[in-house]
């Protein structure tokens, strides 16, 4: 119950953030302008229109859960309103997973607006909308969640600006798993195969939940691959909460 | 009300984790529906004691208790009011939703905390005011509403960490007066302050710490008591001959020499001096010591 006291007062705080309108703005401005550059090409103009929704959508809405996300936690002890938090009856998990709640609350408003947006492009440009694609949706807004989680951990222990940097190259680094791993593999080095296999299963490989490609050229999906990657996105978001929450509970409020 | 048992936080500050004692060894006794004014000057270690009650902070070592039970239990803070020194709020809530707020937060029942919402806006005057985002507040009003936060729950001790710094004598004389009527009303309050005058004014009990220690605690009178500074006589009509029985301290106003004497006996004789002369003594006023006075010559020596 107190959870969802913080959860709603977070989203209150995140709703009434410039930023947040500001990313908005420009998202449904991309996904708009799909519209304009699908006619230079000739054919295909689906497909633009689909591959520049879906990306924009992830785009804005990663930009949206890091920027929100890094201040959560940081700025509440920055400018030192946690002190009247902490001082009434509530654990510290009950705040840092009510902040995370808020968020997601203003992460599923956004995307759905997104998302509208994006419909509202193939609708007036007379495209069908495809069960695929609310799956690669539903797996963005999962990357979302791990995204947020990651935001949210840095944000306990470090500053606004830090976990930004910090959470973006999470970001980068795990859209290229894949790709360390072969590369640690084609090397043969012992030592470097152990390092690049212990960094593929500690950061979270969001590849897992990139099916925009899949979707735009209408390749047949395995559908326990979308389950499974919905389970690795909860899982990997209740260990990073959970180390959230250790960090946050010894931490001091100074 | 609160009790702590060699309290103690130790710091580790800068790269290689230089060690700061900002408290050490405090045990200190708050008793029911008492005002204890805890105070020291500036980083004497008044706030991280506060924090560490709060729970903010945890201590090196000792232990502490508010209520009769130790800290780690949540449910304690249910009965405890708590205003933070120069506190920041959310500048995008108005003062009748941040209230709102921290009553969830204590699972406040929907019609009790509305009325006690409209009381608590009314005691600390910010009524019409109830609609204007936090942003946008004065630094009194910041602490005016502070103090309707701590009180939301209708705690039975309130600890308030320098409410009355940073405000003019008009916003620290409403503060004082909430204070008053919160001991009215049977609360127990614990509040540090470096604004002695106020501590003075309202305080049964007062502790002093300095760099980390509590050097005197008691009650206002007894730590004052045996320091008579000096008595002053005011007399009229009395020539050259009674002051030159006066070592120190005489100045003339007009006809009137006011004296300032070390004890009784030198009282007894220049009124006797003075009825010879059939000048008239005015007044005789014993000057004891301010808190102030006292805080320098201690603070100022250690």
């Amino acid at each position: 119950m107190k959870i969802v006291v913080i959860a709603l007062n977070t989203f209150r705080e995140t709703v009434r953030e410039k930023v947040l309108y500001n990313l908005l703005f420009f998202a449904l401005l991309m996904i708009g302008s799909s519209v304009l550059l699908s006619t230079l090409t000739i054919g295909e103009q689906s497909k633009i229109i689909m591959d520049i929704g879906l990306a924009s959508i992830n785009i804005f809405g990663i930009l949206i859960a890091i920027f929100v996300g890094i201040g959560l936690v940081s700025k509440e002890i920055e400018k030192k309103t946690i002190y009247t938090i902490i001082s009434k009856p509530i654990y510290r998990y009950q705040f840092l997973l009510g902040k995370y709640l808020g968020l997601l609350i203003t992460l599923f408003v956004n995307t759905s607006i997104m998302v509208i947006g994006f419909f509202a492009v193939l609708l007036i440009m007379s495209y069908n909308i495809t069960p695929d694609m609310i799956k690669a949706i539903l797996l963005i807004y999962v990357e979302m969640m791990v995204v947020t989680a990651v935001a949210l951990m840095f944000s306990t222990f470090t500053t606004s600006a830090l976990s930004a940097i910090f959470t973006i190259s999470i970001y980068v680094i795990g859209h290229l798993l894949g790709d360390l791993k072969a590369f640690a593999a084609k090397l043969g080095n012992p030592v470097m195969v152990f390092m690049m296999d212990a960094l593929y299963y500690i950061l979270p490989n969001l590849e897992n939940f990139n099916i925009k490609g899949e979707v735009v050229h209408n390749i047949a999906l395995d559908p326990s691959f979308i389950v499974m990657s919905v389970l690795y996105g909860l899982l990997y978001i209740t260990m990073i909460l959970l180390s959230s929450v250790i960090i946050f509970q010894r931490r001091d409020f100074k | 009300m609160i009790r702590t048992e060699g309290l103690t936080k130790v710091f580790r500050v800068g790269f290689w984790g230089r060690k700061v004692t900002a408290l050490s060894y405090l045990n200190l006794q708050v008793n029911e529906k008492e005002i204890f004014g805890f105070l020291g000057p500036n980083g004497a270690g008044k706030t991280t004691t506060l924090k560490l009650l709060m729970g903010l902070i945890y201590p090196t070592s000792g232990r502490a208790w508010l209520l009769g039970r130790e800290l780690t239990n949540a449910a304690v803070k249910k009965e405890i009011g708590f205003l933070p020194e120069a506190p920041y709020f959310y500048d995008y809530l108005t003062a009748h939703e941040f209230l709102r707020f921290y009553g969830g937060l204590f699972e406040i029942e929907k019609n009790l905390l509305k009325g006690r919402i409209e009381r608590l806006l009314e005691m600390v005057g910010l009524s019409d005011n109830r609609h204007l985002p936090l942003g946008k507040f004065s630094k009194g009003m910041l602490q005016r509403i502070g103090i309707a936060q701590a009180l939301i729950n209708d705690p039975r001790l309130v600890i308030l960490d320098e409410p009355m710094s940073g405000l003019d004598p008009i916003g620290r004389r409403e503060i004082r007066d909430i204070i008053l009527k919160l001991r009215s009303d049977g609360k127990t309050v614990f509040f540090s302050s470096h604004i002695l005058s106020d501590a003075e004014m309202i305080c049964d009990r007062v502790g002093i710490l300095n760099r980390g220690k509590l050097i005197n605690v008691g009650r206002l009178d007894e730590i004052l008591e045996a320091r008579l500074k000096y008595i002053e006589v005011i007399a009229e009509g009395v020539g050259a001959e009674v002051v030159s029985k006066i070592d120190k301290g005489v100045m003339t106003a007009g006809d009137r020499i006011i004296m300032r004497l070390g004890n009784e006996q030198q009282v007894n004789e220049v009124i006797e001096l003075t009825s010879k002369m059939n000048g008239k003594v005015i007044s005789i006023i014993p000057q004891k010591e301010s808190l102030e006075d006292y805080f320098i010559k201690e603070v100022g020596t250690n």
